[in-house]
């Protein structure tokens, strides 16, 4: 489309463009700027919109407040929540990557069973299990490593990576062998670096998805020494009566990490996500 | 940021995986010849930690679902847990006393589908449609409206619990309240029983269009260029192009993205836990199933019941995924 194109029709394109990208972002901007201003003047009509009195007061504040026993302390929330992040990435693209190898490129009766297996687990969505896992870890509730466990394994991961590996033509693998390389050396000194963009795909995809995991950690956690920080922004928003400035500064706080993996890693989160469209 | 490159992957259907795998077993044993074939040992090994995960996290807790939504059972109770045969699921659907909530949650729930997968799949496919096509900066603009895909649900609803708070003061009344001449005043969006699902509709649409816009351009540029010059060359009106070249290309990623999202509507749940517990949303018009099981577990601590939700959760689920793959198979033909 658009082969014949004027300098008016590319300018109403931009125009077109830019006025509904705007409102678009409107929300965003928002956020932004709220969270430099006064607490006071953020629920304020439209001058909310007002780049009025801008400090970073209210990150400091939300530091300050957070930072007792009772409400938890900021930097332990966002420690949390890398760390979760970091097990759940790591470890899931080491197990997944490793099933999904010993799934495609290696031969052994009975792995069409279990890769049906994984298939068929694919459909279940981590809601449908909640409850009962809630209830089979009700004696582990307030602990990290329960928050990490269930999402490490992850059937989705395990059909990505089957699906590249199996594009990956078997003439480089034999040499390898020939060799004398066994399975797990051919998998890791000569898969795994050609895999590059499987790894990238799958580790943002995951680490998106586990940044704003939200569900388990409702149920699972009460004690604000292991409460990642979407849990601690509803705790947090909940405040009576609401300081709207240090809201606002929180959720920046919260979405920065996620801002900044998507800034670099664009292209990969987005081929990541396209590619989640599968599982429905 | 400078450009969001539409992912170039294909939309595999899942179902092809398993059957191209079927491959004659034996072949590899005669290629290697003085070599033990230990391959059965070494894959087993490499599959069993994600195997074994994926069972004790999916498989065991889902089958226990099932178990549990037959019994009576609760946290903390001291009482063993009793069999309870289809009980369950009679209060849940039939029972004049206690399946007004369920079923209420139902409703919701239908409703959100109802107008979240039309609206939300034509405004995806009218972004994707203004953004496929070769501008400069045309990644930075792909990049501004797939943004909120990677904003977490509970700052997503936070931010709306602002623009719609019920003050005077809220963004959304002031700003009606200035394009009506101060004849607006004040209004509880989500406080009123009438417009709080419109609320989260509202707000889970912004959030999710980007990642429908993404996976439609893909759909977008698979479409061969020739079609348009072809079109254009018959003196094909805009319109006309779009219904004859555009929407027929892309019909089978069209369909996938409907059920895809249809599916997406049934798992709604951090938005309205969020904007309830602390936003002042009307709980009853809103309560979505899995607000239900969660609440059911969480606050009555009635294992038994929310293991049934959980199981009809799971049902609505399948049928949704196995409509998706059956409709989906006969797109990618063609």
């Amino acid at each position: 489309m658009g082969t014949t194109s004027t300098p008016l029709r590319r300018f109403l394109d931009y125009a077109v463009l830019s006025v509904l990208a705007f409102v678009f972002v409107l929300p965003v901007i928002y956020l932004f700027l709220g969270s430099l201003k006064p607490s006071d003047e953020v629920l304020n009509g439209l001058s909310g919109f007002l780049p009025t009195n801008l400090s970073f007061d209210n990150y400091t504040a939300v530091l300050d407040s957070l930072n007792s026993d009772s409400t938890g302390y900021f930097w332990r929330f966002m420690g949390v929540s890398l760390l979760l992040a970091f097990v759940v990435v790591t470890g899931g693209l080491f197990v997944n990557s490793m099933a999904a190898y010993g799934l495609s490129r290696l031969k052994w009766r009975g792995r069409n069973a279990v890769f049906t297996l994984v298939l068929l687990l694919m459909l279940v969505p981590f809601e449908s299990v909640a409850v009962p896992l809630f209830y089979m870890f009700n004696d582990q509730r307030n602990t990290l490593y329960i928050l990490a466990l269930p999402f490490i394994a992850n059937a989705f991961s395990v059909y990505q990576f089957h699906t590249f590996f199996r594009s990956i033509p078997p003439s480089i693998e034999e040499a390898a062998r020939i060799d004398g390389a066994g399975p797990w050396r051919t998998f890791f000194a000569i898969i795994v670096p050609m895999s590059k963009p499987a790894f990238a795909s799958v580790a943002i995809l995951t680490f998106l998805i586990q940044w704003g995991s939200f569900l388990w950690p409702v149920l699972m956690i009460s004690d604000p020494s292991v409460r990642p920080l979407p849990l601690e922004m509803s705790v947090f928003q909940g405040q009576q009566p609401p300081d709207w400035g240090q809201i606002l500064a929180f959720g920046v706080l919260l979405v920065l990490p996620v801002l900044i993996v998507f800034a670099f890693f664009q292209r990969w989160f987005v081929q990541g996500v396209a590619s989640s469209a599968v599982k429905g | 940021m400078t450009s969001v490159e539409p992912a170039h992957t294909a939309l595999p259907g899942p179902e092809q995986a398993p059957s191209t795998s079927v491959k004659p077993a034996p072949s590899t044993r005669s290629t290697r010849p003085g070599r033990k074939n230990r391959d059965w040992l070494h894959g087993l090994l490499m599959s069993a930690p994600a195997v074994v995960g994926l069972i004790a996290f999916v498989g065991v807790p889902f089958g226990y679902a099932v178990v549990l939504s037959f019994y009576n059972v609760r946290l903390g109770s001291p009482l063993e847990p009793t069999w309870f045969g289809i009980e369950q699921y009679r209060r849940l659907f039939t029972d004049p006393n206690l399946s007004g909530p369920f079923l209420r949650a139902l409703l919701n729930n239908l409703t959100f589908a109802a107008v979240v997968v039309p609206v939300q799949t034509a405004l995806a496919l009218a972004l994707a449609i203004l953004l496929n096509r070769k501008l400069k900066a045309i990644g930075f603009f792909r990049s501004l409206f797939f943004m909120p895909v990677v904003f977490p649900m509970a700052l997503v609803a936070v931010i709306w619990r602002l623009i719609l708070a019920r003050s005077d003061q809220g963004m959304l009344n002031s700003a009606l309240d200035a394009v009506s001449f101060g004849n607006w005043g004040a209004f509880d969006w989500l406080g009123d029983g009438a417009t709080a699902m419109g609320s989260i509709i509202v707000l889970s649409i912004w959030q999710g269009v980007g990642f429908q816009m993404v996976i439609l351009l893909a759909g977008l540029q698979q479409i061969p260029g020739e079609l348009y010059e072809a079109a254009e060359l018959d003196r094909a009106s805009r319109w006309q192009q779009f219904r004859h070249v555009t929407l027929p290309g892309i019909r089978g990623t069209l369909v996938f993205v409907a059920m895809l999202t249809s599916v997406l509507s049934f798992r709604v749940f951090d938005q309205v836990y969020v904007l309830v517990r602390g936003g002042g949303l009307d709980e009853d018009a809103t309560r979505t199933v899995m607000y239900q099981a969660v609440t059911t577990a969480f606050d009555q601590n009635n294992i038994g019941q929310a293991s049934a939700i959980t199981v009809v959760f799971f049902l609505i689920v399948v049928v949704l995924t196995l409509i998706q793959r059956r409709v989906v198979r006969p797109g990618n033909e063609d």
